[in-house]
């Protein structure tokens, strides 16, 4: 800063920063020197103890609980606890655990480690119940008032765990004041739980009533307690009105958390969906175009998701934006393996759909054994960015992998881009054409062998991001097209290939319809099922949820 | 048309008849009747191999009969063949009766493991080989009647109809992996002692099972024949032609289509019959659409449409990947997905229609 503060150059907005920055600086100087005189107002508060008659503990405590140090709570606990002790030489105060025996010790005010003692060296500081009533409260109120909205948080979950009637005083206190939504509702809980356990009938009926859609599991636990008989048959809660309303709110709460679960299922299916639709989409386009089913699909896919793998490897200091780089990678070197395929073996087969079928599933095994020779045959690691890990906490009962959620994302923006291409660009004009009407698009000076190469290399570009993708949720492997290619043939076949929105539709579906029958009738079983309705479904509508129009007598 | 008719007017076939004819009884001779000393005996290992290139043949004539003469490209015909393998293998599994592991007289094996009380419903009736044996013919037969029927009556056809069938082995082999049904999950059937009494371990037994594969291929072929040069055949091969024409002309083609799928069906689920007594054993992984996708390849090398191609393609192509696997296990991927590419590519009527282009030149 004083370096800058010498260039003449220096903007005259910057002076009113530099006089903030050096008062600043002052008043760290300044705070910098209080803070031996605030340890030393807890080492006041603590060296006494051991000494201090049982009568003036109260007082005592009182004492150390007014002290503003972050290291106040830590003694309090550790004196509510058993946990504190004093060296009986020293009259030092210290943190003793048991080891073999003897305590391992730990300095009181400076967290110092001190090594073990054996077990006549010390002596714990006693307190009575009443003294722990003192020190609940005190407690209490130091985590209640702690300036992180979080830590308060956690401290009314911890009350809501094991009630003390002092810390429900201080939080009846708390409840008008505290500024923090949740925080706010999480004492609500905590109160509505002290007064149902209460015996004023009117305040447990309105407690119930607060409780009810609360997906906390303490609050359920509680409910479902009230519900309980005794081993002889009676019910443990006599009151029926407080049973039926409490069976009515667990009622409420357990439909709401069954929602929840529909939810994650939702989610669940939804990410798959969105999988199968990236893997699906560029097989749709191959086969909408150019009537064309190209089997080494999943072997693209495969090739994409090794570009990552290779990417991670190139840039390992960088894996946060390595997905950034993988995916137009993954693009440009599928879609260029894509228009060699075409240009170099289904050029050769238009009209005989069959054995380009046949042909481009010896190209797949050619791949995968290429792949094995390359990368040997285990499955490689590929690391999530940081950004994608973790997961988005709705409510206690829901939480959403981060993962999955940028993949649904990313799978309806390829869609898009997609539709963007094939609606706005010149090539999408050309694509549309020659999938309409092959010949009249030549007869009109379409280079339809042009087309039918770049529709080929762009979804099989697709395939390589989808591969991308793919890399962020499974094993890479040369497997890893082959788990997922029958899938996305079904989801061609049930979208039809008339257009885009078939493809979408048909993968959303197929994978919620996936993962809300695999809880009942398992993995197995779901896929299975879904395949014996696909087969069912083609039987209404042979060409799919979306066919393409024509008049041709044979679609 | 009698059976010297046909035959008389296929002179491929009846070379090919001989062939079989001669090797299956040369190669039985020289495996019971020379001493295991001498330099021509044939060990019983290469009989089993070769009756399970028979078994393959088999299998490979039931594709070609509904690829080649009808135009259906199904990519499920393992599933066919699989079942006809379980239904035997059932049946010996009930053979085994208490010489199992566990020496269960009630219960195979797999099914003591799992806890099973009672045999499941599905498994009565195959303590006896006629009811196997029908079954061998009744369960794919059925199975292709109800799903060629859903298919063609809603006019299913070329890659939809492929990827359906795939679809449909697939779906097959999952449920097999799965313990609960009742057909020894992952493991599958194995552990065979004997059938119909016959000790399986022994050469005479092999040889027997071998000999009936040759006569079962031979029965096969000359059936088939028969199916594809009656007036029924011509119609199934208009069908692959030109579908909408012949059904325009008045052909019900559904009914056909159908009639030629089952009849194929009914072919894979023998060869499968004939096939797990010689290998021993019977396991989800033959669902597999690899293994339908790998027999299509047999009769493309072969050449499709003939019968005879299809049975030549199956032989070669396997005996190709025992050696293959044998010496270089990595390179026979390379092998098999090259070749795939190649007959297509090149050779698209295979390597009976290589003969013929050569016979052709040859002539003029």
């Amino acid at each position: 800063m004083s370096k800058r503060n010498n260039n003449p150059m220096l903007p005259c907005w910057e002076k009113p920063l530099l006089l903030l920055a050096s008062g600043l600086w002052v008043l760290a100087l300044l705070l910098a020197g209080l803070a031996p005189a605030r340890a030393d107002a807890l080492a006041d508060a603590l060296n006494p103890l051991p000494t201090v008659a049982m009568a003036d503990m109260e007082q005592a405590i009182g004492k150390l609980a007014q002290v503003q140090d972050p290291r106040v709570g830590g003694v309090l606990k550790a004196l509510l606890e058993a946990r504190l002790f004093y060296v009986k030489e020293s009259k030092r105060v210290v943190f003793a655990d048991p080891k073999d025996d003897g305590f391992k010790l730990t300095d009181a005010l400076t967290g110092e480690a001190l090594g073990e003692v054996g077990r006549f060296d010390v002596k714990k500081i006693p307190i009575t119940n009443a003294l722990r009533t003192v020190l609940n409260s005190a407690i209490a109120k130091l985590e209640l008032t702690a300036p992180d909205a979080k830590q308060r948080l956690k401290a009314v979950e911890s009350i809501i765990q094991n009630p003390n009637p002092e810390a429900l005083a201080l939080l009846t206190k708390q409840v008008g004041q505290e500024p923090d939504n949740t925080v706010r509702e999480a004492i609500q809980v905590a109160l509505a739980l002290s007064d149902l356990s209460g015996s004023d009938k009117t305040l447990r009926v309105q407690a119930i009533h607060a409780l009810e859609g609360n997906l906390n599991q303490e609050v359920r636990n509680r409910l479902t307690a009230l519900q309980e008989k005794t081993e002889t048959g009676d019910f443990i809660e006599p009151d029926s009105d407080i049973r039926n309303l409490a069976a009515v709110a667990l009622k409420k709460i357990q439909l709401k958390l069954e929602m929840n679960h529909l939810g994650e299922m939702l989610f669940f299916g939804l990410s798959l969906g969105a999988v199968l639709v990236l893997a699906a989409i560029g097989l749709a386009i191959t086969f909408g175009v150019m009537g064309v089913i190209n089997m080494a699909h999943g072997e693209l896919m495969m090739i994409g998701a090794y570009t990552t793998y290779v990417v991670q490897l190139l840039m390992p200091n960088a894996i946060d934006y390595s997905l950034f780089v993988a995916i137009p990678a993954a693009f440009v070197i599928t879609g260029l393996v894509g228009i060699g395929i075409e240009r170099g073996i289904i050029r050769f087969l238009y009209g005989r759909p069959l054995e380009t079928l046949l042909a481009t599933f010896g190209l797949s095994l050619v791949l995968q054994q290429l792949v094995r020779s390359i990368f040997s045959p285990l499955n490689r690691s590929v690391s999530t960015p940081s950004w994608m890990s973790g997961s988005l906490e709705i409510n206690s009962a829901l939480s959403l992998t981060l993962n999955r959620f940028y993949i649904i994302l990313f799978s309806l923006l390829v869609f898009w881009g997609l539709l963007m291409i094939l609606k706005k660009t010149r090539l999408g004009l050309e694509v549309r054409a020659v999938a309409q009407n092959r010949a009249m698009a030549k007869a009109m000076g379409i280079r339809t062998d042009w087309v039918d190469a770049m529709t080929f290399g762009l979804g099989s570009g697709i395939a390589g991001v989808a591969g991308v993708a793919l890399s962020q949720l499974t094993n890479v492997g040369p497997n890893l097209g082959q788990a997922y290619i029958v899938d996305s043939f079904m989801v061609v076949v049930f979208g039809g290939v008339g257009n885009l929105w078939g493809t979408l539709v048909g993968g959303l579906t197929l994978g919620v319809a996936d993962k809300i029958l695999e809880p009942y009738v398992g993995t197995v079983l779901a896929k299975i099922l879904m395949l014996i309705f696909i087969i069912l479904f083609i039987q209404k509508r042979p060409r799919g949820l979306f066919p393409q129009k024509g008049r041709a007598a044979e679609g | 048309m009698d059976i010297g008719n046909l035959l008389a007017r296929d002179r491929v076939g009846k070379t090919f008849l001989t062939l079989l004819a001669l090797f299956a009884v040369v190669v039985s001779t020289l495996n019971l009747l020379v001493p295991e000393a001498s330099a021509l005996h044939v060990s019983t290992f290469t009989v089993t191999v070769a009756g399970k290139y028979l078994c393959y043949a088999l299998l490979a004539l039931a594709v070609d009969l509904v690829w080649g003469y009808c135009g259906i490209l199904s990519l499920g015909h393992g599933a066919f063949f699989a079942l006809g393998g379980y239904a035997m293998g059932m049946y010996m599994m009930r053979q085994i009766g208490e010489r199992g592991v566990y020496g269960n007289a009630l219960l195979p094996d797999f099914m003591v493991f799992l806890n099973w009380k009672e045999l499941p419903w599905y498994w009565l009736g195959f303590d006896h080989f006629w009811f196997a044996s029908m079954m061998v013919l009744l369960v794919p037969g059925l199975l292709a009647c109800v799903f060629g029927w859903l298919a063609f009556r809603s006019r299913v056809t070329g890659v939809y109809l492929s990827i359906i069938t795939q679809a449909l082995t697939y779906a097959f082999m999952l449920a097999f992996f799965r313990n609960e049904m009742g057909f020894g999950g992952n493991n599958g059937l194995t552990d065979f002692k004997d059938i119909l009494g016959f000790n399986l371990q022994k050469d005479g037994t092999r040889v027997a099972i071998f000999l009936l594969s040759a006569l079962f291929l031979g029965l096969g072929y000359v059936t088939s024949r028969f199916v594809v040069e009656s007036k029924m055949g011509r119609v199934v091969t208009a069908v692959r032609d030109a579908e909408s024409r012949t059904r325009f002309i008045g052909y019900k083609v559904e009914h056909f289509k159908l009639w030629i799928f089952v009849f194929s069906a009914i072919l894979a689920g023998i060869a499968g019959a004939l096939y797990v007594p010689q290998v021993g054993i019977i396991n989800p992984s033959e669902f597999s659409p690899l293994n339908s996708l790998e027999l299509v390849i047999w009769v493309a090398v072969g050449g499709r449409g003939t019968l005879y191609g299809a049975v030549l393609g199956a032989i070669l192509v396997n005996y190709a990947k025992t050696v293959f696997t044998g010496i270089l296990p990595e390179v026979w991927l390379f092998a098999l997905g090259g070749l795939f590419v190649a007959v297509t590519l090149f050779m698209p009527d295979g390597l009976v229609g290589v003969a013929r282009r050569l016979r052709l030149g040859g002539v003029r």
